[in-house]
């Protein structure tokens, strides 16, 4: 009755984790944009975004809803529509380049080079098919082996990700999982080609708090014995600052803030990131009363000239000649710390950091 | 401008301090039609099973728990879209579980709820004026000539623009369209506001303007909230007195600095330390974690005992045959476990 | 499920049993008197009574139903002029005006409707979910709107001038009319082609949007998507994954509308001149012919209850998610 229980609590450091990081990127994206033309207008998604990654790396992309985050993960895929969406820059994976590629050569790279998990394992798993079917079809796309030997390959799959009786639960339907399992099993499709990029696009973000846990330890586990790079997509910082190295954060479309994680949540440099720090209550320590962000994000279609962010910004009458209207700051380091970027004109955001910020946070 | 004075739906004053509401002994089970070979198994899901809880004027009381806890069958009970299979609803003492839709009117007014979902709540053919103005008719909260004036004022206090009262749901964002339920909620000058996961579809940024929101609104108006969240930093942020709900039952509950700082249930430790703590990236030392095994048990058949054995680590043979009773831990603190034992270390 | 088919069955011939009664009750509280109606303008009392009592009209109605239901299940007997004969169950009666039992006459004209309807069935469903699959696909280009607006041109016109002008202008198709299936396959086919064509045209435009609107709701799903990030080439994703749960809710749509075609292929029957069950209703109605109107209303519900039932099981071979009990 208690062997399906776990340990006794056990800690565990986070920063002890082996960061076997080879430098060369994995996933370098350059000046990328995306944009959709509509009755109403032309939709910016994203403009400009650039990021590389590692293998062994996990980049968390922090943002609101329509930041861009999605959209830009979505391109690295390859999944928008060429009819609906304008794609320029460049996305290169293991060196090849993705943008303009076919979609007979999308194909043989989807799944294979990288895969992608989503928000809601629900939804995102075929009603009609079994979990085995899915999982031996996404085996069977891309190599020539026969039946048996792809089922046994998703029995191992999902065994793997900590499915128990993975032989009998092959051969259920996903309705039949619970939601962490649906979850567990639409990871090991994506992970049943070995691919040395996963894309998690809030993976967690439709699971309970408990599960939500233990499929942040599968994918860092998983991340450490395939060594594969991760970008993260999520909106909840909790998550960031467990599970990333690396941190971009957007808003209306473009990355204002990029670094290491304990530099961007321990000294953030835009005054975006640090509303976003002063919007979640904490769990720990004094309460402290929230201060968000005045306003709304803005709509695609008519994003504000110069800094998009400036008019909810309350540091904008704190940078001379109006420039937050009217340039656009570049994405550069700000501090002395050469990989820590920022998208602001504000003058020494570190000071302004402490001196304003860090007081108001728990 | 309501006073925080509170009186009762006959129009009596109540002590202050004096439960306003008081959930006794709660039970609401659905009916499922099972589907066994023989047919008619009628299965019953124990939605909410047995729970006691007590909101006093101006208190707010917060719900967590995961999914199939319970917590928002609990909200329908109190704001009786539901009638529950068993138990008292004491509003003001009065028992509301059983009465007809007739006899409940003047606590409809009194309790208002507010939805998770302000795009689905709000009827999207009708003006925000229309929409706050039918709930001020509707609980006779105004004579004909001041309804306008009493939209804009109401409009205005949840930080909306009172000229747009003629504006349709579709023509607001999802904060704005939240502060619209809220408006509507406040219309009929509530004692009592449920609010269930009212921040959960949110963004970050305008969550966190709906929340200061409802924090100013109990402030000024001294109304009493029942706050079901899953978010767990968010219920510490606004209530006073947080309760643990898991498979339908109450398995703590304790004002928010005891339950937070010193749980003493193992599913309230599990649930706290499986929070991801932005903390840490500050450089706060990590805290200690507990990971549960596998998901939450359906409702339909739950664990005997205590509902919680299946993935707990403590659990004994005793926790399968014996109900743990909720029993005060700590002062103001009930918890219901064989093996409650504060744990700290989380508040790191 | 086995049980729940049982259940099903007795509900579904409860239905049919009701519908009977209550069209029964109908023809009765019609204040025509059809025993006058077949007896003609120069009818005498005599004659008039006669034809009552060989009709059994004379008997109180619930008795006349209750020998009916016997006669559905039973058999039963018939006398007129002093000889009796035996009408084997299901019996249903003697047509008033043709004198030959209802049974034998629903007989000759099902298998006619039902290879209309069939064929039929072929033609607009096979064109109607190709052509609304490959119109969602191309949502909003000028071949969409296209086919979109074809299926609007094609629903506007009434039915009957559809049929008129097939019948009219498609002289190339060969001759019509019924053989049966069994003794020249090739003949039977030839005759009903251009009713199939004609029906199925018709209905092959409504089959479109349907396909079309489901399909683009199918493929606008979060699995399809994840078919694609598998890399899954593009032709599988939407016949797979895309037209698999796109065809449910056409399932439904299909059983319903088999079931209504069985009972009115009046026009289509009439136009190409098929001897089917629509036409033997049709001459029933004009010559206050009740026991044959009675056998057509049992055709009718019999269909509806059992294509519901048919739709209800398809269900569960459809989506996994269904179970029955």
């Amino acid at each position: 009755m208690t062997d399906q229980t776990t340990r006794a609590p056990q800690t565990v450091a986070r920063a002890a984790r082996a960061k076997r990081a080879n430098e060369e990127p994995y996933l370098e994206v350059s000046d990328l944009h995306v944009q959709f033309p509509t009755a109403d207008g032309l939709v910016r998604a994203v403009q400009g975004l650039s990021y590389s990654l590692p293998l062994g790396r996990t980049l968390a992309i922090v943002g609101e809803s329509g930041s861009g985050k999605s959209v830009s993960s979505m391109a690295v895929l390859g999944l928008h529509d060429a009819k609906t969406a304008r794609i320029s820059g460049s996305i290169k994976v293991g060196g090849r380049e993705i943008t303009g590629l076919s979609e007979r050569a999308l194909e043989s790279y989807r799944g294979v080079d990288a895969a992608m998990i989503f928000q809601d394992p629900q939804s995102s798993l075929h009603p009609y098919f079994t979990v085995g079917d899915q999982i031996m079809e996404a085996y069977r796309t891309h190599r020539r082996v026969s039946k048996r030997a792809a089922k046994a390959r998703a029995v191992e799959m999902l065994d793997r990700v900590g499915i128990p009786n993975p032989r009998r639960r092959v051969d259920n339907y996903p309705h039949e999982f619970s939601g962490g399992m649906r979850q567990r099993a639409m990871i090991a499709m994506a992970l049943v080609n070995d691919p040395k990029l996963l894309i998690a696009d809030e993976p967690t973000t439709a699971l309970d708090v408990t599960v939500q846990a233990q499929i942040l330890d599968l994918i860092t586990d998983l991340q450490r014995d395939f060594g594969s790079a991760v970008v993260f997509i999520t909106h909840d910082l909790g998550v960031v600052a467990e599970i990333a190295d690396d941190i971009l954060v957007m808003y209306a479309g473009s990355a204002i803030e990029q670094g290491p994680v304990e530099k961007v949540l321990g000294t953030p440099l835009h005054p975006y990131s640090w509303g976003l720090l002063e919007s979640v209550p904490a769990l720990t320590g004094e309460p402290a009363p929230l201060h968000p962000i005045p306003g709304t994000p803005p709509s695609l279609l008519a994003v504000p000239s110069g800094c998009a962010f400036h008019p909810r910004c309350e540091f904008r009458d704190r940078v001379p000649q109006d420039r937050c209207r009217t340039l656009k700051p570049d994405l550069l380091a700000r501090t002395a710390d050469p990989g820590h970027t920022s998208r602001c004109h504000l003058h020494e955001p570190d000071q302004v950091f402490q001196t304003d910020i860090s007081p108001r946070l728990p | 401008m309501t006073t925080a004075t509170a009186t009762s739906a006959s129009g009596v004053p109540i002590k202050d301090g004096a439960p306003l509401l008081e959930l006794d002994d709660l039970a609401m089970h659905f009916k499922v039609r099972g589907d066994g070979l023989l047919g008619r198994k009628n299965k019953r899901v124990q939605a909410v099973d047995g729970v006691d809880l007590t909101v006093r004027a101006g208190e707010t009381l917060g719900l967590v728990g995961e999914s199939g806890c319970g917590k928002s069958t609990t909200a329908r009970l109190i704001t009786r879209l539901l009638e529950p299979t068993h138990g008292e609803i004491r509003y003001q003492g009065h028992d509301i579980a059983h009465l007809s839709e007739r006899q409940l009117r003047p606590y409809r007014r009194e309790i208002q709820l507010i939805f998770q979902d302000p795009y689905s709540s709000l009827n999207p053919r009708h003006t925000v004026g229309t929409i706050v103005g039918t709930a001020l008719r509707t609980h006779g909260m105004v004579s004909r000539g001041g309804e306008t004036a009493r939209v804009q004022e109401l409009l205005e206090m949840v930080g909306l623009n009172p000229e747009h009262d003629n504006r349709y749901p579709h023509e607001f964002s999802g904060g704005q369209r939240q502060r619209i339920g809220i408006a509507r909620a406040l219309a009929a000058r509530p004692k009592i506001i449920v609010a269930d996961e009212p921040v959960s579809a949110l963004d970050v940024s305008i969550q966190a303007q709906v929340m200061n929101l409802l924090e100013e609104l109990r402030r000024e108006l001294g109304i009493a909230f029942v706050f079901i969240a899953h978010d767990l930093g968010v219920v510490r942020h606004f209530c006073d007195r947080v309760a643990v709900m898991y498979l339908g039952r109450v398995v703590e509950q304790g004002p928010r600095d005891e339950l937070y700082g010193a749980p003493q249930h193992p599913y309230t430790q599990a649930l706290l330390s499986a929070v991801p703590d932005i903390a840490v990236a500050r450089g706060m030392p990590p805290k200690s974690r507990i990971r549960l095994e596998g998901d939450v048990p359906s409702p339909v058949d739950p664990p005997s005992g205590c509902r919680f054995r299946t993935r707990c680590w403590k659990a004994q043979d005793v926790c399968a045959q014996k109900t743990p009773p909720l029993e005060e831990k700590a002062p103001g603190q009930v918890a219901a476990c064989h093996f409650a034992e504060p744990m700290t270390s989380l508040a790191a | 499920m086995l049980l729940y088919i049982l259940k099903r069955i007795v509900s579904a011939i409860s239905v049919v049993i009701v519908t009977l009664v209550a069209s029964f009750a109908l023809f009765f509280l019609a204040p025509t008197d059809p025993a006058g109606v077949i007896c003609g303008p120069r009818c005498t009392p005599t004659r008039l009574a006669d034809i009552e009592q060989s009709l059994n009209l004379d008997e109180p109605p619930l008795e006349q139903i209750g020998s009916y239901m016997k006669g559905l299940v039973v058999g039963r007997d018939f006398t007129s002029g002093g000889v009796t004969q035996h009408c084997d169950a299901p019996c249903m009666g003697y047509s008033y005006t043709l004198g030959q039992p209802v049974t034998k006459l629903l007989k000759q004209a099902f298998p006619v409707t039902l290879s209309i309807v069939l064929g039929g069935a072929v033609v607009y469903l096979s064109v109607g979910i190709l052509a609304g699959t490959i119109a969602a696909q191309r949502r909003g280009t000028t071949l969409d709107k296209v086919t979109v607006g074809t299926t609007l041109v094609v629903n506007s016109f009434p039915y009957f001038v559809l049929a008129l002008l097939v019948a009219l202008y498609a002289t190339f198709l060969p001759q019509t009319g019924y053989h049966s299936f069994l003794d020249n396959p090739l003949l039977w086919a030839s005759g009903l082609v251009a009713a199939w064509l004609t029906l199925g045209l018709a209905n092959a435009a409504a089959y479109t949007r349907y396909s079309r609107a489901s399909m683009i709701e199918s493929l606008g799903q979060d699995f399809v998507r994840t078919a694609r990030s598998k890399g899954v080439p593009h032709r599988r994703v939407v016949y797979r994954h895309g037209l698999r749960a796109a065809l449910t809710p056409v399932a439904t749509i299909f059983g319903i509308d088999l079931a209504f075609q069985l009972t009115n292929a009046i026009f289509t029957e009439s136009i190409f001149g098929l001897p089917g069950l629509g036409m033997l209703t049709l001459r029933a109605f004009a010559q206050y012919d009740l026991p044959t109107l009675l056998g057509s209303v049992f055709v009718g519900s019999v269909a509806l209850v059992l294509m519901n039932l048919l739709v209800d099981i398809a269900y569960t071979f459809l989506d996994p998610r269904v179970r029955l009990g």
